[in-house]
């Protein structure tokens, strides 16, 4: 028998299997100390969730790596104390830390593919954890553990997964291994850093709930750190909000939610497009100002000089420390002015602006195609003659937008809308189809055949901030370089003046026309792009993820930026995403997608409501929802996504439909229903159950207090 | 992957036609100037013509690159104007002894810089790390024929611990071949380091080793069956490559030393105006280059298991 | 907030300002790399030396003084030989002087034509993919095939020993290594947004190489440049060593040592100190790669 080896502990169940007090972290640079994380406490008992909410730059991940002490080279803790089972952490010998990680607590990591190691099989990193952690424990037994705890976590055929290597699954199967092999020991702690974040949203509800399963069954505790509120309220008991390195509030999860007692909480909530908001009746308030840089801290309260609050010589007079809030047991706020505040009044911002009236149809898409030729050349291939297939990444795609219309196209990973957003750009060429823009079919015209006039009225905004300004030239100069291209001035003069007006529209000074892009953050890169798109006064502009890259109040405000413009300009707005609250918020019609076919389209209303195509359904159901008072239907998918060289064959979905009624989704292509003008799904259910369905978000029906 | 390694072998196939086409032309597409090297600069022009008819040089010149392509491969080299034997009785033992030096050489070289490369990368930034990466930088600034120089006057004529020269004239000695060697590997053994210290440094940054600290798993462990399984896969390429070097790297520590080796003899054959001997000279260290570069290829895919299964 | 930000001053600044201020915010930051300083020092203190060899140099390097004689012998004119003298007893310090100016002539030519033909063919391949790439691809490997020495050997030999003869020679068989590295950069950087920007604004094929991808390459490629250098100034003094490289009597410091190393039981100085000079200039050139290369890493 095996026998696991381990500091000893002196602890029972009743205790908190994890305490920070007053933890601070600080990193050693050659520009001095920087404080990651300060005056940080956290409890955690048995069988519990809590979950740390923050922004990047707040300290959540340096907290992870504290409590495993692993934080580099040049990081440190400088006080406070760690408590693990009773033991404080600084106190245990390098040997009995070593024995401590891996079985005692255990990490799952942001970027599963880069969390395993390349060359070696999955079987055997699995089973080095019970081998190293467990004396007298034989080889045999130790594989026999992994493949049960591989299916435990649901991984289709256990046996071939151990003789894999990690670039031979998907993603989301890669995170169930290494969550397979956070719990092989057994923990009892678990550090979840962002485990979702780089995963598919369908993917994403998958893993959440084994997650979710796993806690009760192993009655392990668990520390989930996200910056999504919605995966929080999903997963977790309890909710510590984390700001610049320190935690501005914390307490059970509802009351948090419902009763928040912090400015920056309030804050975070109206960046989020809830499904209350809406873009002209109750726009998204960003949050104004920028986080301050680690060096910079603010005396007193850090958010107070973004918080709509501030009280001169009171919040900004010393540290501030948590305050219970009577009568909540276990919900503290950071705030001297809690009481003060009226919290049901919603926070000043934006007027609602007017509706915008659609136009005239601007651009017209119908039955286009894109095919990518791929060699193939493996012994099968040139055996059957068979040496050219064909990635069908766009297939059958028509729909129309309207002047002044935001249109969304919504889809997971190889589902094509990236594809088509190039095909519409110019990047590529359409293998079959119109797009017929201001009356002209560029289906066939590359970008280098287009006009100035052609090319200034259709442009782009970016999805990765820092890849999309040049980083060895100042913004001024690659905003000129455009306004020259696109015809818009020519006299040097004129040009510079452009610039300086451009930049004022997207509300950043005007000095950073001076300024190269490494000096710029993220969301400040991300409204030059804007600008540049805008700089020929397009009459589309196709946005790609333009805000998944940034922070939750950054977001808001670049995505308010955008609305406004475009409001301004009744300019077209193209939106591909795969963030469905946003998508709500924003768009007017849209478009699912996938596998390269459309699933569904509408309006917004007709789309998030029933009668839904399957994929929808469940798209729906997967995307967390950071709103109390709503009720969510659940729907897991199986499987994951098919391989885009072998699209199935009839319904591209039926491999992983919940609502499959039988051959017919595998062997035909679905019919285009109509459910009204403009609404089509595409789909072998009857359109009379279709529109039976439940909804899949509700209001929920027992009445809160 | 047997279709990958039939790729690179006719692929190979084919360079080698190219340069021994491309070789042919420079070196014969003029007969006249070719019958000017070996009958010698002061020949009448019909002895020339005589020559040329003799030894097929008026017929077209493909007719004349495929037959020399013929010969070349049956390993009939003809014959060499300096050494007035045939071209393959010098060339063999030559290479021969080349492949000795160049065998110690490797023998000496490789496990020592990638011991060396592996703890600078091991402890990136440390002194040990900072020490090996000077010594690498230094050792690479001396070309060979300053360290040959240095080294003679070291060992042989302030020490006298060893022959200045390595010409082996009274039969086989092994001491003349330490000063080569020791050039050699003085030369080269800072490249691979440095390369093997920079694949080491980038695979510790990585996530997974970070999985694997976490894991609880001891520092050997994780440096021995972690870190080193894909540390070894660039430097792998990197010592095949070496051998590419060693081609013209020897040319100079031989000269240097005179030993009877094959860079000196390719130089040799060049000074001479050899044209037989240059041909075949060539075609052999092209032959080696290009093995050498797809063994280089064929490992790597081995090693790496994101290529080698798809 | 105050507007009053005149169009004039964000113009972006003339390419001399430019390169000005490159060269001197370089500088700037070698001061935090001890290294990359010393090895400054050393090129910066050889191409002085270089320029102002007629001033400096106590002696012409052809004059012939006093063969066979030590280092520090005072020589009949008054004049002392700090390095000794040659064999044909030309003063060594003058000849090293003046071998400077040789190598750090040739060098920097070849080195610069090898990076331009590598740089376009690079950025070219690298970006357009497809035929273009292949075709490139396979040239690169022919010239490749051929070990580096024995290809220049089998050059200059049918080509003759000049100047201009071991500049192309260099030039030949760099560029297809720059092609490659260069390729390796472009594949990177072609996928950035701000190139996919680039080309749906428009902008020409020139354009997007040379002002969008280029200048994001400039950092290893000035480290390789600088390693690339210390090689071309070995492969110089390899050629000469060789009897390949330029005729006499201009002095080569590769040629000095090969005359004068058979002599090197009695007379040690002649073939040591252009060794020991020439191991100098490279080492300044790899120090300062290095230098460059520790700096770019910090940032």
């Amino acid at each position: 028998m095996s026998r696991k080896s381990s500091p000893i502990f002196d602890w029972t169940p009743d205790q908190p299997v994890l305490q920070c007090e007053g933890l601070c972290i600080s990193y050693f640079t050659r520009a001095g100390e920087i404080p990651a994380v300060l005056d940080f406490d956290l409890t955690v008992m048995q069988g519990q969730s809590v979950g740390l909410v923050g922004e990047s730059g707040c300290g959540k991940s340096t907290v992870a790596m504290g409590i495993m002490r692993y934080m580099g080279r040049n990081g440190g803790i400088v006080g406070g104390r760690i408590l693990y089972k009773g033991r404080d952490m600084a106190s245990l010998s390098d040997e009995e830390l070593r024995q401590l990680r891996g079985s005692e607590i255990a990490m799952i990591y942001q970027e599963p593919m880069a969390s395993l190691n390349p060359s070696m099989t999955l079987g055997r990193q699995l089973m080095e954890v019970p081998l190293n952690h467990e004396a007298g424990i034989s080889e045999k037994e130790a594989y026999e553990r992994a493949v049960q705890m591989l299916a435990d976590v649901k991984l289709p055929d256990p046996e071939r997964v151990m003789r894999a290597y990690p670039h031979q699954i998907s993603g989301g199967q890669q995170q169930r291994v290494v969550i397979a092999m956070a719990l092989l020991s057994q923990p009892s702690l678990l550090l979840l850093d962002e485990p979702t974040t780089a995963l598919d949203v369908t993917v994403e509800a998958g893993i959440v709930e084994l997650i979710g399963e796993i806690a009760e069954r192993f009655n392990t505790s668990m520390i989930y750190i996200s910056h999504n509120l919605g995966l929080i309220l999903e997963t977790c008991d309890r909710i510590n909000v984390m700001y610049s390195g320190v935690v501005v509030e914390e307490g059970e999860i509802a009351e948090v939610f419902d009763r928040m007692r912090h400015p920056y909480t309030r804050g975070l909530f109206n960046c989020i497009p809830l499904p209350g908001a809406d873009k002209t009746a109750r726009p998204l308030l960003p949050i104004p100002g920028q986080l301050p840089l680690p060096h910079e801290r603010p005396t007193g309260c850090y958010f107070g000089p973004r918080c709509e609050f501030f009280a001169a010589g009171r919040c900004d007079a010393g540290p501030i420390e948590m305050e219970v809030i009577p009568d909540q047991p276990g919900h503290r706020t950071r705030c001297l002015r809690w009481n003060e505040i009226d919290w049901a009044t919603r926070s000043k911002g934006k007027d609602a602006g007017e509706e915008v009236e659609a136009g005239d149809v601007v651009l017209r898409i119908d039955g286009l195609r894109k095919y990518y030729e791929v060699r193939d050349s493996s012994i099968a291939a040139m055996i059957s003659g068979k040496r050219l297939r064909h990635v069908k990444a766009n297939e059958r795609i028509s729909f129309d937008a309207r002047e002044g219309q935001t249109v969304a196209i919504v889809g997971e990973s190889g589902c094509g809308k990236s594809t088509f957003a190039k095909v519409l750009m110019g990047l590529e060429t359409a293998t079959e189809g119109e797009i017929v823009f201001r009356n002209q079919d560029l289906a066939d015209k590359p970008i280098q055949k287009r006009t100035p006039q052609e090319i200034a009225s259709m442009q782009m905004v970016f999805q990765n901030p820092f890849d999309t300004l040049n980083p060895s030239h100042t913004i001024g100069a690659q905003l000129g370089r455009v306004i020259k291209k696109f015809g818009v001035e020519k006299n040097p003069e004129k040009v510079r003046q452009r610039v300086l007006e451009l930049l004022d529209l997207v509300k950043l000074p005007r000095e950073f026309a001076r300024r190269r892009p490494r000096q710029l953050s993220g969301g400040q890169k991300q409204r030059v792009g804007i600008a540049r798109a805008f700089a020929g006064n397009p009459q589309m502009v196709v946005a790609d993820e333009p805000v998944s890259a940034l922070d939750v109040s950054v977001a808001a405000a670049v995505t308010s930026l955008l609305t406004d413009i475009q409001r301004t300009y009744r300019t077209t707005l193209l939106f591909i995403s795969h963030d469905l609250s946003l998508v709500r918020y924003l768009a007017d019609r849209v478009v699912v997608m996938y596998l390269g076919n459309i699933a569904e389209q509408g309006s917004t209303d007709e789309v998030f409501s029933p009668p839904y195509h399957p994929y929808t359904e469940a798209l729906l159901s997967a995307v967390p929802i950071a709103d109390t008072s709503i009720e969510k239907k659940r729907i897991i998918l199986e499987g994951s996504l098919p391989s885009v060289l072998n699209p199935p064959k009839g319904c591209p979905f039926n491999t992983r439909c919940h609502r499959k009624i039988g051959r017919i989704c595998e062997t035909e292509v679905p019919p285009l229903l109509q459910d009204g003008p403009g609404h089509v799904i595409a789909c072998h259910i009857p359109l009379d159950e279709l529109r039976a369905m439940d909804p899949v978000i509700a209001e929920k029906q027992s009445a809160a207090e | 992957m047997l279709i990958f390694i039939g790729k690179r072998l006719v692929y190979m196939l084919l360079t080698m036609l190219v340069v021994s086409l491309i070789l042919f032309l420079v070196m014969e597409i003029n007969g006249e100037s070719v019958a000017r090297r070996v009958l010698g600069p002061f020949t009448s022009g019909e002895q020339i013509q005589a020559w040329l008819a003799a030894n097929g040089y008026l017929r077209p010149w493909y007719v004349r690159y495929v037959e020399w392509l013929g010969n070349i491969l049956t390993g009939d080299f003809g014959q060499s104007i300096r050494f007035r034997t045939p071209v393959a009785d010098v060339l063999w033992p030559r290479l021969g002894n080349t492949a000795i030096l160049a065998g110690v050489t490797f023998a000496i070289m490789v496990p020592l810089a990638l011991t060396l490369g592996v703890l600078a990368g091991m402890r990136e930034g440390s002194k040990t790390d900072r020490t090996i990466t000077v010594t690498s930088v230094v050792t690479t600034s001396i070309p060979e024929f300053a360290s040959a120089v240095l080294l003679t006057v070291l060992f042989s004529t302030w020490l006298g611990w060893l022959p200045g020269t390595s010409a082996m004239s009274d039969g086989w000695n092994s001491l003349e071949l330490i000063l080569p060697v020791m050039v050699l590997v003085l030369y080269g053994f800072g490249y691979i380091a440095r390369m093997t210290r920079a694949s080491m440094a980038e695979v510790m940054q990585q996530l997974y080793i970070r999985t694997a600290v976490l894991k609880g798993l001891p520092y050997r462990t994780i440096i021995l069956r972690h870190a080193l399984r894909n540390a070894m896969i660039a430097p792998f390429t990197v010592i095949m490559l070496q051998i590419n070097w060693l081609l013209s790297g020897v040319i100079v520590v031989e000269v240097a030393f005179a030993y009877k080796g094959f860079g000196s003899l390719i130089l040799e054959a060049a000074l001479n105006q050899d044209v037989y001997l240059i041909e075949a000279a060539t075609m052999v260290a092209v032959f080696v280059a290009v093995s050498t570069q797809v063994l280089a290829d064929v490992g790597y895919t081995l090693l790496n298991p994101r290529i080698r299964f798809k | 907030m105050s507007q009053q930000i005149d169009a004039k001053a964000i113009a972006p600044p003339g390419p001399l300002r430019s390169l000005a201020r490159t060269l001197f915010g370089g500088l700037a930051l070698l001061r935090e790399s001890p290294v990359g300083m010393v090895g400054f020092g050393l090129v910066l203190f050889w191409a002085l030396v270089a320029i102002f060899a007629p001033l400096i140099s106590p002696l012409s390097p052809t004059a012939q003084i006093q063969p066979f004689a030590a280092p520090g012998t005072e020589a009949p004119g008054g004049e002392v030989l700090w390095l000794g003298a040659d064999q044909l007893g030309r003063d060594i310090l003058s000849r090293i002087i003046y071998g400077s100016r040789t190598v750090l002539f040739y060098a920097p030519i070849a080195t610069f034509c090898a990076y331009f033909v590598g740089c376009i063919f690079g950025l070219l391949a690298g970006y357009l993919g497809g035929w273009v790439d292949d075709l490139l691809n396979r040239v690169a490997d022919i010239i490749l095939a051929f070990p580096v020495l024995v290809l220049y050997v089998v050059i200059i030999v049918l080509i003759g020993p000049s100047g201009l003869n071991i500049v192309l020679a260099v030039t030949f068989a760099s560029a297809p290594g720059i092609m490659r590295i260069v390729r390796g950069l472009t594949l990177d950087l072609r996928n950035r947004d701000y190139i996919a920007a680039a080309q749906t604004s428009g902008a020409s094929l020139p354009w997007i190489l040379f002002v969008e991808i280029l200048p994001n390459a400039r950092g290893p490629l000035i480290v390789d440049a600088c390693l690339r250098m210390g090689y071309v100034i070995i492969t110089i003094g390899v050629l000469g060593f060789l009897g390949l490289g330029l005729p006499p009597p201009t002095p080569d410091w590769g040629s000095m040592v090969a005359d004068t190393r058979s002599m090197i039981t009695f007379a040690p100085w002649m073939a040591l100190f252009p060794a020991i000079a020439i191991s100098s200039l490279v080492l300044g050139f790899n120090l300062l790669a290095d230098g460059i290369r520790e700096i770019s890493l910090r940032d």
